[in-house]
């Protein structure tokens, strides 16, 4: 007969498992910080109440968790499993009859890259042969994206913003703001000072890599997202009373706007020039100097701007709703 | 190069030109831009289609580089046919739904519903006149947000939760996509059309890469068949457009759906090859399907008690006699089914729009009785909904009595496929009549004494662009029915330029 | 079955695209079916990766002015990721606002409970 264990319930399988299972956290009481509130304070519900009419709480479940819900939900994990391990088999099964990994005879290295590779630096100008191709040879899939990025930015705006319009969403904004202050550091001496170092060599980097997409590994989106990363920091070492000074709505819809602009007109010029067979006139310069390459180092930058703009946009709406 | 030829380019840049200058406009100046641009649109894309008509199709190198390095862009008689189309239901839809646009959404981002509306003209365009498979997997992401956002920008009811199922099960469908388009370039090597229906006939003939085909072949119709909400996958539809602001209901349900199915049949066309995807059974699964919600769709629908979500539902069964025509694989079958996208989107639009002025006049109750009597108290819209109804079941001289006909006749051209398709056919049309004529009746019914007087006080004046709206849908739907013979030339020569 | 592990990228890129998309379309909890979809189109993109490499070739930027095909590994895949990376962090953006709303509004992030909510407040 086995022993019997009594204390099962601390074994380490069952303390997994309960944290596999979200019940419990292992960290729990191990950490040194603890933090201070919950974000959702009383005044944040009761204000949240009285300025919104609808019912808000609602932290009690209002329906009861029957038998039925649990069948239900043990059919969902037994369909997951299925349908995972059916999609993974058909594909794997596709896997099994593709061209060999690595190898230089596959479909795809075909004439299509071989022209990129080949001729790529005389027809672009761009050293790297990546941007040439996404800002040159493909630039309607490359304006599509941007485009992508610029509904989404205006999806969340939607969502997100709080526009002081009337009564209701003045009280909602204020609240908002007031329930922002909980993560607001104030003076964090600690932060500021490494922010004070780190922010401007971000922001230096930021800019090389967006002026070097033609040069070096990079480009206007990976720049655009380290340039807003470096003012998110500036945001959260300062608040938002500094970055307020340089960095409103109206700045960002300005920006995104004249880069956008200018991409669109630089690019149905150059289509429309492209599929006319005229000469666009662009000079492409001296491969590897940092003002060659056409239009593309003025589309990076372009794409740099509305890129950091939109990303730094993104934080301070999921934060506060505004800017 | 005749100036023409740049149309198509001009149209796809001037709506995302004008998504993009609305984001500092105010409410107002946005609407006024997004109306001109659509009309603008609306004009070259006729001018297109003239050409095409004219001259045959095109291809249009977007930059300095021909056919496998840079992108393009193709135009045809059918791609201008349903980009004039597209446009006419576009414009129809956003000015029908003008003033409830305005009220159900905040002042101060009116504007950002004209960037979307903007925006997804611009992507269904660009799918539609796109070349390239890149290209088209963009813009179809650009096409799922717009709708996401038209869905959730009232923020009222379920429309946010609704966004998030359209969401989740869109993303489904893209990544499927995505992993196709992969997939197909692994084994072609190329993204652009042309060349990529070279490489597949190469591959096809030498008898390499059956299956990786076959699963190609089957990923990519399963994602753009989950996008465009066929059966299986639907339910993400009625709550969409049951709870969205009318205008975004019309265009979603006449528009969006309608453009993966394009999307669809183009690929199918002009880089699977037809021939191929008869002979793998595809086809047959997407027949399956669309016979399944023809059916379903329909016994739904007459479950519902919401009058839009009702339309809704019908559109789950419309969408299923696209995908039938699709899977009759024959050349007629494809030509039922375009000309059913064309009529289904012109009808669904002309519904939600009238639904609209019914329920303007009946005090906005979801239960379908309340609006007992409205077809008195809003008579052109009482009107624009009966027509509709009709156009629905298949009434003569309408546009969906043509649609019925060419299912009918191409199914009888496939041995194996009459039978289920005309029984189906007919089953649909009795459960289409059941629900459709109970709303007419119910609409043209006395209402009893204690209601009139509750609602006399309600009564709005209906709004001139509301009428104007439901006027020119009904003439638009009627032009369907009556002149249907050009139409499907049209589109038969545009099918054939396709290969 | 020998070429599974020829292929192992392709096939671990497989399983992992497998994996995100039953978590997008089966999972209850909006933040991991947002999870599901980003480790979906990673896969996605690690496949696209695996598939432009060439043994023993340079990273597709011209150096030393050397112009020659065998010298780099084929540049379209990276350019597709690129592109690709951008929409689904725009996806990902616009999903995480949609939770943060109905978070907001019904105080739960399972997608069922959510749903069931939404009814009864219509109904009540």
């Amino acid at each position: 007969m086995s022993r019997m264990k009594n204390n099962y319930e601390n074994s380490r399988f069952m303390k997994f498992k309960r944290w596999v299972d979200g019940e419990t956290d292992l960290l729990m009481n191990t950490m040194e910080i603890v933090p201070a509130k919950e974000p959702e304070s009383k005044s944040f519900k009761e204000a949240s109440k009285a300025c919104s009419g609808e019912k808000r709480e609602r932290t009690a479940p209002v329906f009861s968790e029957g038998r039925g819900l649990l069948y239900f939900r043990r059919f969902y994990q037994t369909v997951s499993v299925l349908l995972c391990s059916g999609i993974i088999f058909v594909l794997l099964w596709t896997v099994a009859y593709l061209p060999s990994f690595g190898n230089a005879g596959n479909p795809d290295n075909n004439e299509v890259s071989a022209r990129y590779i080949e001729q790529g630096l005389q027809e672009t100008g761009a050293v790297n042969i990546v941007t040439g191709m996404i800002l040159d040879y493909r630039a309607f899939d490359t304006f599509g994206e941007s485009c992508v990025l610029f509904i989404a930015s205006c999806c969340v705006l939607v969502l997100l913003r709080i526009d002081a319009a009337d009564g209701d969403q003045k009280a909602k904004k204020r609240l908002a703001e007031a329930n922002d202050r909980i993560y607001e550091p104030k003076n964090d001496v600690i932060l500021q000072k490494c922010a004070c170092i780190l922010v401007p060599v971000i922001l230096v980097f930021g800019i090389y890599i967006v002026l070097n997409g033609h040069l070096s590994p990079g480009g206007g989106f990976s720049g655009g997202a380290v340039l807003g990363s470096g003012l998110i920091l500036y945001l959260n070492a300062f608040g938002f009373e500094r970055t307020q000074q340089i960095f409103t709505e109206k700045v960002y819809r300005r920006v995104t706007l004249c880069a956008l602009t200018f991409y669109c007109l630089a690019k149905s010029y150059s289509f429309f020039t492209g599929a006319n067979h005229l000469e666009s006139g662009i000079p492409l310069g001296t491969p590897g100097a940092i003002l060659s390459s056409g239009l593309i180092l003025p589309l990076n930058i372009c794409v740099g701007l509305v890129v950091a703009c939109t990303m730094y946009a993104f934080y301070t709406l999921f934060r506060k709703g505004g800017m | 190069m005749s100036f023409v030829q740049n149309f198509p380019f001009f149209s796809i840049i001037i709506a995302m030109f004008s998504g993009i200058i609305s984001s500092v406009l105010s409410g107002k100046k946005a609407r006024n831009l997004t109306f001109g641009a659509i009309l603008m649109i609306l004009i070259l894309s006729a001018g297109v289609l003239y050409f095409c008509n004219e001259q045959g199709s095109y291809t249009y190198m977007m930059g300095h580089f021909p056919a496998p390095w840079g992108n393009e862009i193709r135009a045809g008689v059918l791609e201008g046919l349903t980009a004039v189309f597209f446009c006419l239901v576009m414009l129809l839809s956003v000015l029908g739904g003008m003033r409830h646009t305005e009220q159900d959404i905040e002042g101060s981002k009116h504007n950002l519903f004209y960037i979307m509306v903007d925006l997804m003209l611009s992507s269904l365009l660009a799918l539609i006149y796109t070349n390239d498979l890149f290209t088209a997997y963009v813009f179809v992401e650009i096409n799922t947000i717009a709708g996401c956002g038209m869905i959730m920008i009232r923020q009222k009811g379920r429309s946010l939760s609704s966004a998030i199922r359209y969401m989740i099960l869109s993303q489904l469908g893209s990544g499927l996509f995505l992993i196709g388009l992969s997939l197909l370039y692994d084994v072609t090597g190329h993204l652009l059309m042309s060349p990529a229906k070279e490489a597949v006939a190469a591959i096809e003939a030498a008898g390499s890469y059956g299956i990786p085909m076959l699963v190609i072949m089957a990923v990519i119709s399963v994602g753009l068949a989950i996008k465009s909400g066929l059966y299986p996958f639907h339910y993400w539809i009625p709550d969409t457009y049951g709870y969205a602001t009318p205008a975004a209901s019309a265009i979603l349900s006449g528009l969006v759906s309608k453009g993966y199915i394009f999307l669809l049949i183009k690929i199918f066309y002009r880089v699977l090859g037809r021939e191929n995807v008869i002979a793998s059974q595809i086809i047959n699964v997407l027949f399956m399907f669309g016979l399944a919600g023809m059916v379903m769709g329909s016994l739904h629908a007459i479950l519902e008690r919401d009058m839009r979500r009702m339309i809704a539902f019908s559109s789950v069964a419309q969408i299923g006699y696209i995908y039938m025509g699709i899977g009759l694989g024959t050349q007629a079958g494809m030509v039922a089914a375009i000309f059913h996208i064309f009529t289904h989107s012109a009808t669904k639009a002309l519904l939600f729009i009238s639904a609209v002025g019914l329920y303007e006049v009946s005090g906005n109750r979801k239960d379908y009785k309340s609006l007992r009597g409205s077809g008195y108290r809003n008579p052109l819209a009482g009107i624009g909904f009966g027509i509709g109804a009709l156009s629905m079941v298949g009434f003569p001289m309408l546009s969906g009595f043509i649609s019925k006909l060419l299912f009918a006749t191409s199914a009888l051209q496939s041995p194996t496929k009459m039978l289920p398709t005309l029984i189906v056919l007919a089953i649909s049309t009795v459960l289409n009549a059941v629900y459709f004529l109970r709303m007419v009746i119910t609409i043209y019914s006395i209402p009893k004494e204690e209601e009139k007087r509750m609602e006399e006080g309600k009564i709005l004046a209906g709004s001139w662009n509301l009428r104007l709206a439901i006027a020119c849908f009904i003439l638009l739907n009627l032009t369907l029915g009556l002149f249907s013979q050009p139409i499907v030339k049209a589109i038969g020569d545009g099918l054939t330029m396709f290969t | 079955m020998e070429a599974l592990f020829t292929n192992l990228e392709e096939t671990v890129s497989i399983i992992l695209f497998g994996i995100g998309f039953t978590m997008l379309l089966l999972h209850r909890n909006l933040i991991k079916k947002i999870m599901g979809m980003n480790i979906m189109d990673t896969a996605v993109y690690l496949f696209l990766a695996a598939k432009g490499y060439i043994k023993g070739r340079m990273v597709p930027i011209v150096t030393d002015g050397i112009q020659d095909v065998s010298a780099y590994i084929n540049p379209v895949p990276s350019g597709l990721v690129l592109t690709g990376i951008v929409v689904s962090v725009s996806t990902t953006a616009l999903m995480l606002a949609l939770t943060i709303r109905l978070y907001e509004r019904y105080g739960s992030l399972d997608l069922d409970q959510i749903l069931m909510r939404a009814k009864e407040e219509e109904r009540g």
